[in-house]
């Protein structure tokens, strides 16, 4: 666990960039640092591994003062993954992984092993091992990144926006690609970003933060959606909060129904279409097994008669959804009720 | 081409003191020893500046002093002062001139390594000194080397000049065939230095292809 | 050995301008037309170079090679080699001055014109501007502090070049060190250098003055 206590940071020339910030990082979680410029989010981040040192307060690490710790000593028990990925372009891409390991004193074989062992874990080839940095497209970089970080085993990893750099399809298999890391390896990731969208996606617990360096509220992603804390949260999480909180909600207990007749099939036994006078009309599938209540309402909406189709792993249809079995998934999991002036204003 | 015939034709410019494989190696222990001298001051000099930030008004008033200087004139007035007829003060202006790219050079070198790489190495957790000799070095070591190349190939140049002023090596060949206007033996002077000096710069690419990782190379 | 002053000012009072062809300000003059005329020539043939090896870059690994192997030699061998062609003139300095000049500003050129970003370029093109004018007003002007910079190390380094012409009677300034020696005197040693110096750091700052009048948008960038 990683504890901020009254944490500030004072530059020289008299900007706060973090203010009093007192927060708890989870073990074994991703907590998200989450805010516009100038908010701090980076600069809290940074102080934990002491590439910048706080002005008062204190910072732990399972309880100990991070301020007790020689930094380079600090620095080797925890990853630290950037934006740029920060590969060393003189060393080959093995090497650059085994970066840590050669530091603690690791011998050369040992190290590289490692090293190709991390390769796979972050599903790159093993023949990008003796490229060098340049030779590989962002995405790869950004995973070489990850690896490096990874290398020694550390239980701690920060991670300082470092999916922004690359276009949109390589974030998100990034992001994925973290999550299913995540839970095999259960580290406890501090990550930083600006785009509430990738906060919600990746944090079992998301900071956000104010100019100035605030905290203006910590919670999970869906508390986080349907209760928002001030006009300020609200603002940066932005429209169809209602509906994206539905993607914490899983589909598994949506009520299927038999298929009727009108759904056409193929002899695979996947959806061709909703027979209508004409021909076939549109349709919409979900997987209850994996998809969420977000992706159900989607599929529905997708069919001109608002029923979802929802179908296995190999795509074949399992059943139907009509709107009355989303909704009533969708009143169980209703916000919880609060008292007189609770947050479910009109979204200014 | 006649001259030329007449110069390296000519059996008496091969052997004795002012034969060309003497003047060669005077040359070559010259222009070495203040090299050397030069390098070992500016590398670390260079090296302690580009990475700790302090000092650069020094690097930017010795770039611009380097240019300004009139290598003669420092020659003529160094060795004046000095005394003439030993070696030592004709080393002096040598590497006064020859520190200044080398410096200058180390210094951009370090410098223009890119901030997130100095961020990254400084979080993995690697000590001032290895990310300076791990990180920095590797990185900047073309300009580095381009610094050490331009600094050698202005030694062997100073060291023509300052065969005015008594110092030996194959400026003799040139600053003598003036003054007794013996073209042959300025032009074959000329050629030789020529010679050297291409040879110093070919050995300098030869050294970058040896010692910088293909990984930085590639990406200037 | 010489128990003389570092500067002896009557000397310099009596010499100045005495008339004879070895006074100061004769030098003076012959030093600034020498090492001049190279940085003008070598300007007026590096830019449609320049711009030759901007637009076709095959060209400009094998000239930027030639301007390599050129700049590597020493002046004095340069002017020797020059010796057996033009004689004792004027020309014997300048043609390999201008070599070492256009060896810094063929670079330049190119460095300049490759310094245009690409969107700059691309929204010239966007806009409808036919290759020479787009060039003319857009790609020089954005590459002009790039040039500019060429240019100030081309004319620093022909001002203290030219003295080395000392050597084969053609230096300028410089002849005022070949003088001092003979006579193992100082004061004209000093005082040529002192001027070499002063022309040299007046002249970059006329050149850092054009900078700032041609390109007033890049007055932030130059200084960081």
């Amino acid at each position: 666990m990683i504890t901020f206590e009254g944490v500030t940071k004072r530059y020289r020339d008299g900007t706060v960039a973090v203010d009093d910030l007192s927060l708890e990082v989870p073990t074994g979680a991703i907590t998200v640092f989450v805010g516009p410029s100038g908010c701090g989010k980076t600069t809290s981040l940074r102080m934990i591994n002491r590439m910048i040192d706080a002005t008062s307060g204190r910072i732990a690490l399972d309880g100990q003062d991070v301020r007790e710790i020689d930094p380079p000593t600090l620095r080797r028990g925890i990853g630290y993954v950037i934006q740029q990925a920060g590969l060393f372009p003189h060393r080959r891409i093995v090497d650059n992984v085994a970066t840590v390991p050669y530091l603690l004193g690791w011998n050369k074989k040992k190290a590289r092993a490692r090293a190709m062992e991390l390769l796979e874990l972050v599903g790159l080839d093993a023949g990008l091992a003796n490229r060098y940095p340049f030779q590989l497209s962002g995405g790869q970089q950004q995973r070489v990144g990850v690896a490096r970080a990874l290398a020694a085993d550390p239980p701690v990893l920060l991670m300082d926006e470092p999916f922004s750099a690359v276009d949109p399809v390589v974030r998100a298999s990034l992001q994925d690609e973290l999550l299913r890391l995540q839970s095999e390896l259960r580290k406890t990731i501090v990550f930083v970003t600006h785009d509430i969208d990738e906060a919600v996606k990746l944090g079992d617990t998301v900071a956000v933060l104010r100019v100035g360096g605030r905290l203006a509220q910590m919670a999970g992603p869906a508390t986080l959606l349907t209760e928002p804390a001030d006009d300020f949260v609200r603002g940066f999480l932005g429209r169809d909060r209602g509906i994206r909180r539905l993607s914490f909600i899983s589909a598994k207990e949506v009520r299927l129904g038999p298929a009727p007749p009108d759904l056409v099939t193929g002899e695979d036994g996947r959806p061709l279409g909703w027979r209508t006078g004409d021909g076939l009309a549109a349709y919409g599938t979900f997987d209850p097994e994996t998809d969420s209540l977000r992706a159900a309402l989607d599929a529905a909406l997708l069919s001109p008669n608002g029923v979802a189709v929802a179908v296995d792993e190999e795509g074949r249809v399992r059943g139907v959804a009509g709107r009355d079995a989303i909704d009533e998934l969708l009143a169980e999991y209703a916000p919880p009720v609060r008292g007189a002036g609770s947050a479910e204003e009109a979204p200014a | 081409m006649n001259w030329l015939a007449d110069f390296f034709g000519d059996s008496a410019h091969w052997s004795g003191p002012d034969g060309i494989p003497v003047r060669l190696l005077e040359h070559l222990g010259y222009s070495a020893a203040a090299f050397l001298v030069a390098a070992l001051i500016a590398v670390p000099l260079g090296m302690l500046i580009g990475h700790t930030g302090r000092g650069a008004l020094l690097v930017v008033v010795a770039a611009n002093a380097a240019r300004a200087l009139p290598t003669l004139g420092l020659l003529v007035l160094v060795v004046l002062l000095a005394g003439v007829g030993t070696v030592l003060p004709v080393l002096v202006p040598l590497i006064v001139l020859a520190v200044p790219p080398i410096l200058v050079n180390t210094y951009e070198g370090l410098r223009g390594v890119d901030a997130d790489l100095r961020d990254a190495a400084y979080g993995m957790g690697l000590r001032g000194p290895q990310v300076l000799f791990r990180t920095l070095t590797p990185v900047a070591l073309p300009l580095i080397l381009l610094g050490l190349r331009l600094s050698a190939i202005q030694v062997v140049s100073t060291a023509t000049v300052a065969a005015f002023v008594g110092l030996g090596g194959l400026g003799r060949f040139i600053i003598d065939g003036l003054a007794t206007k013996a073209y042959s033996s300025v032009i074959g002077g000329a050629v030789l230095v020529a010679a050297l000096a291409l040879a110093v710069q070919f050995g300098f690419l030869l050294l970058d292809r040896v010692v910088v990782s293909p990984g930085v190379r590639q990406t200037r | 050995m010489i128990e003389e002053p570092l500067v002896r000012w009557d000397w310099i009072a009596r010499n100045w301008d005495s008339g004879s062809p070895s006074a100061i300000s004769t030098l003076l003059e012959n030093h600034v037309v020498t090492a001049f005329l190279p940085v003008l020539l070598g300007l007026v043939v590096a830019l449609p170079l320049g711009l030759a090896c901007a637009r076709w870059r095959w060209l400009y690994q094998p000239t930027a090679a030639l301007m390599n192997v050129t700049y590597s030699l020493p002046s004095l061998v340069l002017f020797s080699v020059f010796l057996s062609v033009t004689g004792l003139t004027r020309a014997t300095v300048v043609i390999p001055l201008t070599f070492f000049a256009l060896a810094i500003l063929i670079p330049a050129v190119v460095d300049g014109l490759a310094s245009v970003p690409d969107p700059v370029r691309q929204s010239a093109v966007a806009m409808g501007f036919r290759p020479a004018r787009r060039l003319l007003r857009v790609e020089l002007p954005v590459a002009v502090p790039v040039v500019l910079a060429g240019l100030r190390v081309a004319t620093v380094s022909s001002i203290s070049l030219v003295s080395v012409g000392a050597l084969i009677g053609q230096g300028g300034l410089g002849n005022l060190f070949i003088d001092g020696w003979q006579r193992q005197f100082y004061t004209p040693i000093v005082v040529g250098i002192a001027l070499i110096v002063l022309l040299a750091v007046l002249a970059d700052g006329l050149l850092v003055l054009a900078q700032r009048l041609l390109t007033p948008w890049s007055r932030a960038r130059s200084t960081a």
